[in-house]
């Protein structure tokens, strides 16, 4: 009885590890397309190389990944891997580009499970609620939703959605600016 | 039973979703568009054809004590094998499917055919069941996830044919349980009629 259970196990692991081992580099690939998809997407017009550092903000647990954009040694911004916990359907990421002023070239989501037909009109393509924060600078425009006192025009019966949205830029932003504070201390 | 009888049970007389009520959580969870139910339902479908296969195959060696979880470790691995797959060659119903892959592993369609068929019948009648079984639930949450697309977003596969928004409680959950209510009732409607046409007949 317990053989037959052990020899089974074993059959099933040994099967695993072999499908595992197919398919690790195209799943590893198919992220870091995702990933560079990504980054161009939130920083247009960037070419360049990048160098990928994490930071942690004090009140927050887990930290954010900034790939800071150089042209030439010169810092040009920054595209983060930045998060919220505050959405509809638990925590979701998304990537927020910046200039070296601070200011959001693009927002991209890389990662929602946010109810489909309401708080996944995040994503750019179902929606222009990402689009309003291109250009702007959240040192004058406030990241909170409308009813919050901010700048923001939450999506219609989504205001869960934007105000994570808005909670994950704010997070990018603080975390972009600790970073540049590092970089240029160095 | 004939070999097609088999394989054509599934689909309609025995359809896992509507008429067996079994695998719910993924017949309400993922039909927000018929593009993931198709999805979802093809995945199950790969899965219980090969559990199906292997149960069938290892069928006599197992001791009954052990026939569970003998089952679901050969269920559980398929899954992982899906999930894998999926991520690695297509990534984008990866993305739409998500969470709902490896909770093939707890759907009781699979497990019910492995119990119910597959460590009863051969292997080619396993796999028939398998795979008709699979059809009938791909079948069932393609027209539960049309309905709900076409209501709910005023699309189908993607392409609106509304400007603005469609009736939005049919994307949420209430419109599952709402549209798989409808489907069923209409489903038993058919089959009653069906039957007492038959009664008449006699």
């Amino acid at each position: 009885m317990c053989l037959v259970l052990t020899v089974i196990s074993v059959a099933a692991a040994a099967g695993l590890a072999a499908v595992y081992s197919l398919t690790k580099d195209p799943i590893e690939a198919s992220q870091n397309k995702k990933r560079t998809e990504a980054i161009n997407q939130v920083l247009p017009g960037f070419s360049g190389t990048t160098e990928t550092v994490k930071v942690c903000l004090p009140e927050d647990k887990d930290s954010v990944t900034l790939n800071m954009a150089y042209v030439d040694g010169e810092l040009f911004g920054a595209a983060v891997e930045t998060y919220t916990l505050k959405g509809f359907g638990g925590a979701f990421s998304i990537m927020v580009g910046f200039d070296k002023d601070g200011n959001i070239l693009g927002t991209a989501v890389l990662n929602a499970s946010e109810t489909p037909g309401l708080g996944d009109k995040i994503n750019a393509d179902k929606s222009d609620f990402s689009k309003q924060f291109e250009g702007k600078n959240p040192l004058d425009f406030m990241l909170k939703v409308n009813k919050d006192g901010g700048d923001v025009t939450p999506i219609t019966a989504a205001t869960i959605s934007s105000r994570a949205y808005c909670d994950a830029v704010q997070r990018a932003y603080d975390s972009f600016v600790l970073a540049k504070k590092e970089d240029s201390n160095e | 039973m004939s070999k097609l009888q088999i394989l054509t049970k599934g689909i309609i007389k025995e359809n896992p979703s509507l008429i067996l009520v079994l695998g719910m959580c993924p017949t309400l969870g993922v039909t927000t568009s018929a593009e993931n139910g198709i999805g979802m339902g093809i995945a199950t479908t790969f899965v219980l054809l090969l559990s199906n296969i292997m149960i069938s195959l290892v069928k006599g060696v197992i001791p009954d004590k052990v026939r569970i979880p003998s089952f679901i470790v050969i269920i559980a691995t398929f899954v992982s094998i899906v999930d894998l797959l999926v991520q690695g060659f297509v990534p984008a119903l990866a993305e739409s499917l998500g969470l709902f892959i490896p909770l093939i592993v707890v759907n009781c369609i699979v497990l019910g055919r492995a119990e119910a068929f597959a460590s009863k019948n051969g292997i080619f009648d396993s796999m028939l069941d398998g795979l008709g079984m699979g059809l009938g639930f791909t079948l069932s949450l393609f027209i539960i996830g049309a309905c709900r697309e076409i209501l709910g977003s005023g699309a189908i596969f993607g392409h609106k044919f509304i400007t603005g928004d469609g009736i939005l409680i049919f994307v949420l959950a209430p419109g599952a349980f709402f549209v798989l209510g409808f489907v069923m009732a209409l489903v038993r409607h058919i089959q009653n009629r069906k039957k007492s046409s038959q009664l008449e007949k006699r």
